[in-house]
């Protein structure tokens, strides 16, 4: 029955045969993962992050012409918030679609047989599409800062802000992919969720009313918006920077919990 | 021999179709064990629930005594799943496709890269390591994912038409690469076919599915003998069929008939007797193949009642 021409080399991992081996670490899954999403992204990647960051500084530039003598927490807090809108782009839009579309195309029963943690499966997709925002968040923030006449010193703040933005939007981003039942419906959801980080991100929050700075508070990304406004301003505080993350890591937390167990039932449906 | 696979009484509904309807099987540890059926038999039903990806609505499924019902999760440590298609690696290159799999299934990351060195060669695959799935061959592709599914190893390897679309000697490589596992480790082989030829050449035995049922369960050698003494004759003509002629009449009259293919089930002995009729009468001249074939699964398959569509042949 079987006759083949080549010698074949050994069958390796008879080890793993012999017993029910532990569950694949957390980590290794995550890192698996974030290679295998990254490697997909490839080709897409470059232009969309072009579109993403041209759409925020597109954003500043308009807004620059518009006001015509800005102070300087209202130039902070916009251009913040038009970096962080490349994030939201990503783990929100984005990443909304990737989700809606591996539920769709039965991608997540790949995952799903395997000896995987999902939530490490969610965070590492996620992870590689943050990844290719901080580019674009810093191109944004460094041209914002310079069209606004802000000081450059506490910078830096756009990585953890882009990463506490990034963790918080991209749970959002993957629950609203596997919980919608459509691909379109997921891409339509992360589209209205993009378009809230918008006007609650740009818009300093001493121009909104009442009702909308509670809700400023409710989305994920202002904390990291802050952040990053504090640091342009010129007046972050470690303290301040700290609580902030934490407070993004803890809303991150809770919605990437929430997408793992919507990729288990999607699996499951 | 002892359980590898235990199936009681599994009932499956989708909406108002039945996918499953009260199954029963059990396969032994080490075994090359088919599901055969046509498509829409409730093959893959089964082996989504086998994995733990889809649970039952009714029913018991033990994998080497772990309860697969109860616990889903614990099937992805002992399976290694092919599904009808994988797109999930479809956008990376071969090779990184196996080694993330054995990477999935634990293996350190110099480990897996090694696996997949070997595997990659052991499928033929050398040549397009580097390219990505989705620029490959349906059939090179279906390799990949043959390739995939036997990184770090797993005691039951449940495959899902392992060998849908691959030509005669890709196909006798995935064989030889399943049965290299089996006769060195003793994996245990659930395999989903609706290729009648794979049934009968590669398992220990066989599940035949009809309609979410097994309609009939055993080697294949028992099946066909269980079934019928007849054989099959196939004759196909090169003109119009000779019906003044008695024995084709008379074998008109059984024949189920595709363009100019009959095929009659007859006795041996009656068998014969119309073939040495046939070739040495007048009929011979309209006659441009002819043959004669003990029952195969296929024939079992009918005489319990299948239905003769989507089942392979070649």
């Amino acid at each position: 029955m079987t006759q083949v021409s080549r010698t074949p080399p050994p069958v390796r991992a008879a080890a793993a045969v012999a017993a029910v081996n532990g569950r694949t670490s957390w980590w290794s899954t995550a890192d698996a993962v974030y290679r295998l999403a990254l490697a997909r992204g490839r080709i897409a990647r470059g232009p969309l992050l072009f579109v993403a960051t041209l759409q925020s500084v597109g954003i500043l530039v308009l807004l620059r012409g518009v006001v015509r003598h800005p102070d300087r927490a209202t130039s902070a807090a916009v251009v913040a918030g038009g970096s962080v809108l490349v994030v939201a782009f990503v783990a929100l839009n984005l990443l909304a679609q990737r989700f809606g579309a591996m539920r769709a195309g039965r991608s997540l029963d790949y995952f799903a047989a395997l000896p995987v943690p999902v939530s490490a499966v969610v965070i590492g997709t996620a992870a590689s599409y943050a990844t290719f925002t901080v580019p674009g968040a810093l191109v944004t923030a460094v041209v914002g800062a310079a069209m606004f006449g802000l000081p450059f010193g506490q910078l830096w703040l756009v990585v953890p802000a882009v990463v506490a933005s990034g963790i918080a939007l991209s749970g959002v981003g993957a629950a609203v992919g596997l919980l919608m039942p459509r691909v379109e419906l997921a891409t339509v959801a992360g589209q209205l969720g993009m378009t809230a980080v918008l006007f609650l991100g740009l818009i300093p929050p001493a121009h909104l009313p009442l009702a909308a700075q509670g809700l400023r508070q409710a989305v994920p990304s202002t904390y990291a918006v802050d952040v990053l406004a504090a640091g342009l301003r010129g007046s972050a505080t470690p303290g301040g920077v700290l609580w902030r993350v934490a407070a993004s890591l803890a809303y991150g937390a809770v919605t990437l919990a929430i997408a793992a167990r919507a990729f288990r039932r999607a699996v499951a449906r | 021999m002892s359980a590898a696979v235990v199936v009681q009484d599994v009932t499956k509904t989708y909406d108002d179709l039945v996918a499953n309807d009260g199954i029963h099987l059990d396969v032994g540890a080490g075994e090359v064990f088919g599901l055969l059926g046509p498509n829409g038999a409730g093959k893959s039903t089964l082996v989504r629930q086998l994995v733990g990806l889809t649970r039952p609505d009714r029913g018991g499924i033990d994998l080497f005594g772990h309860d697969v019902v109860a616990t889903p999760s614990v099937a992805g440590h002992l399976v290694a799943y092919l599904g009808q298609d994988e797109p999930a690696l479809l956008d990376l290159a071969v090779h990184a496709a196996v080694s993330t799999t054995a990477r999935l299934r634990g293996e350190s990351r110099r480990a897996a890269a090694a696996e997949a060195t070997d595997l990659v060669e052991e499928l033929g695959l050398t040549a397009v390591a580097d390219r990505p799935l989705a620029r490959l061959s349906g059939g090179q592709r279906r390799l990949a994912c043959v390739a995939s599914a036997l990184a770090a190893l797993r005691p039951l390897l449940l495959l899902d038409e392992p060998t849908a679309g691959l030509d005669p000697v890709a196909r006798r490589e995935v064989w030889a690469a399943i049965a290299r596992r089996r006769d060195a480790h003793g994996v245990t082989v659930v395999l989903v076919t609706h290729n009648v030829i794979e049934a009968e050449a590669v398992l220990d035995r066989v599940a035949i599915l009809d309609r979410g049922r097994v309609i009939a369960c055993d080697t294949p050698g028992r099946l066909k003998a269980a079934v019928s003494d007849d054989v099959r004759l196939d004759l196909v003509w090169r003109l119009d069929p000779p019906y003044g002629d008695p024995t084709v009449a008379a074998l008109a009259d059984r024949a189920v008939v595709a363009g100019r293919r009959w095929t009659v089930r007859l006795s041996a002995d009656d068998a014969r007797a119309a073939l040495g009729r046939l070739t040495g009468g007048a009929a011979f001249a309209s006659l441009d193949d002819f043959t004669l074939a003990t029952p195969s699964l296929e024939d079992v398959y009918l005489a319990l009642g299948g239905r003769d569509d989507d089942l392979e042949r070649a």
